[in-house]
């Protein structure tokens, strides 16, 4: 049925890279509607631009909007990192930067420095991004009101008129319910004074990174067919109140690899016993130290293990 | 590496290899060919180009077959392909008045202009097991008519000349295209129509039933029910006629509703509208029962039940959209989970701190309730 995927071959981009696939599977009419539509969130940012979504060959909520910028964006020489909770080798991950590879021919990397662009599930990677790269989020919800008014017209009107006390509202419920606010992940921001924005659910850990950020920060949600931006140096402060400051996760002990201090930990159950051990959600960046920063291991106030990436075992953490 | 969610590209492709080895089966037994399916399982066929919005029966029996039989699967295969392809050119409207009839039924006259055809269908067959078909027994060929039907007027048109029916009138707007546009809330109710034809079965079948029992009842009668192949047209330049391209399966319902009336308009009957693809008889009357509900607004009826709201019917029918949220709870969530793991931690020692404070000042005044709040306390810090 070889008739059946001349898809797309007027196209002048036609790479051949997956016969019948256009470069970077979309086709340009409907990258160029979408780079249209970044431009808009570029210019407003915050603002959750509706586009046409199109399906993608996966499925809905698993980084169909992410895919569809990423695709919009990418040029042949752009080098493509793809995360999902930090890491480079988790499966969803490992399927897009195949998929990418396949339908567009560009390079990939692991390393934060190396790449142009990424496309990111959950995190921002610890490694501060430069003004040359893009980072492209995968966002389920992008309406950061929608837990509070589940209508989006009624959203929508709230967003124009700027009525954002009932997210403050919230807020403050936890605090009288909590003693803290008991948002941890997808933690809503204020960007550049004027629209709230839901960061997707990275950890409330990583929205400090959003603040200020020289790359370009591009949102894409696919089945919600909306998409948003932060430019580089934009101001994006966390809702907080003056008395109950927004403040971030803290571990109370390293990174059981490479001994950070400063990243993202995951806990990571290790036997039957409940033995567990954190060790940094950013692989790339955990590697690149205990390569690296074999120094920190020298340290006489640390405990000395030998630098290679077997966890320690429950004995050993209590 | 020792987290175990992690997995490389081979695990991947050896995942996809044992798939496909369980959808091949016992070697022993033949292979299903698409053909078979595409002829034998025509109403799975049917279901996955109407949920898919792509009217091509061959590739929806590959899907269905590629699927396993998953029909959100297969839907999902198709759709994925679809949106791949490049719009050529728009058709005329079909004119479902002109259908080459296959089925036709009223449930609100006994007898219409053309008659009532009951066409094949599964209704009326006691569903009693055949155990001819577990034997491979052959089936005798259907009894033919000496004359193909006529095509006939449309029952609701013959209401509408005393007024009793709600004109549908045509505005000449351009509709609203939602594979090429984000839905933009409030929708029109073209848009509503393209958004419940691609809707899955199951979802507006229950939504439908629901109007039924009373949240946001309003008796329907099924007008007309009628299937059967129509012309697909398009216009060609340097041609003065619309030119016919082919012809599709599709299967139509009019439902009629009561309508009180309102000061400016008189007490009438209204409709309800339900198309699809190919043989969707089921799919087409809840169809036509929830775009009968959604019109709550527009005709001044209180909103009261989940059917009648259009965002919420709207917002959740598409079972690619539907399916492939639900299913991304399987990805990975560790990050998060990390977070909320860390502030239930923080709350419950904020709980436990808070009641031993309690049992301190409580212990002064009474010991007996001393032991049974550190109890609590402590079943609590399990």
């Amino acid at each position: 049925m070889s008739h059946r995927n001349d898809v797309a071959n007027g196209d002048a981009m036609n790479t051949g890279y997956n016969d019948g696939y256009n470069f970077a599977y979309l086709d340009e009419q409907t990258k160029r509607m979408i780079r249209r539509a970044l431009l808009k969130a570029v210019a407003i940012p915050g603002y959750q631009v509706p586009f046409g979504g199109r399906e993608m060959p996966m499925p809905y909520g698993w980084g169909t909007g992410g895919m569809q910028l990423t695709a919009s964006i990418l040029g042949a020489d752009d080098v493509l990192k793809v995360i999902d909770q930090g890491a480079d080798d988790t499966t969803n991950a490992v399927s897009i930067r195949a998929f990418f590879e396949r339908v567009a021919g560009v390079k990939t990397t692991t390393a934060t420095s190396e790449a142009s662009v990424i496309q990111t599930r959950h995190r921002i990677p610890e490694k501060a991004l430069t003004k040359d790269q893009i980072l492209v989020f995968q966002v389920p919800i992008p309406e950061p009101l929608r837990f509070i008014e589940p209508s989006e017209e009624e959203t929508r009107v709230m967003h124009a008129l700027e009525e954002y006390g009932v997210m403050h509202v919230k807020l403050y419920e936890d605090i009288a319910r909590h003693g803290h606010i008991a948002t941890t992940y997808a933690y809503p921001v204020k960007v550049d004074e004027r629209y709230v924005m839901d960061p997707s659910p990275i950890p409330k850990f990583d929205n400090p990174k959003l603040h200020m950020n020289e790359a370009l920060m591009l949102f894409g949600a696919g089945r919600e067919k909306r998409l948003y931006a932060i430019p580089p140096y934009t101001r994006v402060k966390s809702l907080d109140f003056e008395d109950h400051p927004f403040e971030v996760q803290v571990w109370d002990e390293p990174c059981a690899i490479c001994g950070a201090t400063d990243s993202y930990l995951d806990e990571v159950i290790i036997d039957d016993a409940g033995g567990r051990m954190f060790v940094c959600s950013d692989t790339d960046y955990c590697q690149s130290r205990s390569g690296s920063e074999a120094q920190l291991y020298d340290d006489p106030s640390h405990d000395g293990q030998p630098l290679d990436r077997k966890p320690k075992s429950a004995e050993e953490m209590a | 590496m020792y987290v175990a969610v992690k997995g490389g590209e081979k695990a991947i492709a050896n995942a996809h290899r044992w798939m496909a080895d369980r959808r091949r089966g016992n070697r022993q037994q033949e292979e299903l060919g698409t053909a078979q399916v595409e002829e034998q399982l025509g109403l799975a066929v049917d279901r996955v180009m109407a949920e898919a919005s792509l009217y091509d029966p061959e590739l929806a029996a590959l899907a269905f077959k590629q699927a396993s039989g998953d029909l959100v699967e297969a839907v999902f295969l198709l759709r994925a392909y679809r949106t791949t392809l490049p719009r050529l050119a728009e058709t005329l409207p079909v004119e479902t008045s002109a259908m080459h009839i296959e089925r036709r039924i009223s449930a609100t006259f006994k007898d219409v202009p053309g008659g009532q055809v009951l066409g094949p269908t599964y209704d009326y067959t006691h569903r009693l097991l055949d155990f001819m078909l577990l034997a491979e027994g052959e089936v005798p060929e259907p009894a033919r008519a000496e004359e193909a039907l006529e095509a006939c007027p449309q029952i609701l048109d013959s209401l509408d000349a005393e007024g009793l029916i709600e004109q549908e009138v045509d505005d000449g707007a351009m509709p609203y295209d939602i594979t090429r546009d984000p839905p933009d809330f409030p929708v029109d109710r073209a848009t509503r129509l393209q958004m419940l034809a691609r809707g899955d079965e199951g979802y507006l079948l229950a939504l439908g039933y629901s109007t039924q029992r009373g949240y946001g009842r309003n008796h329907p009668f099924a007008g007309e029910i009628r299937q059967g192949s129509v012309e697909v047209e398009i216009e060609v330049e340097g041609f003065d006629e619309p030119l016919c391209i082919g012809e599709i399966m599709m299967t139509e319902c009019q439902m009629i509703n009561q309508f009180a009336g309102s000061r400016t308009t008189a007490p009438q009957f209204t409709r309800g509208y339900g198309l699809a693809f190919g043989r969707n008889e089921r799919k087409t009357m809840a169809m036509a029962l929830v775009d009968r509900a959604l019109r709550a607004e527009e005709l001044g009826e209180p909103i009261q039940g989940p059917a009648q709201q259009a965002e919420f019917v709207l917002a959740h029918a598409d079972s690619v959209e539907a399916s492939g949220f639900v299913s991304h709870l399987k990805l990975p969530h560790y990050v998060d989970f990390q977070s909320e793991l860390e502030l239930l931690r923080r709350l419950r020692r904020g709980y436990v701190q808070q009641h031993e404070e309690a049992e301190a000042s409580s212990s002064e005044a009474s010991p007996a309730g001393q032991e049974s709040l550190r109890t609590a306390v402590e079943e609590a810090a399990q």
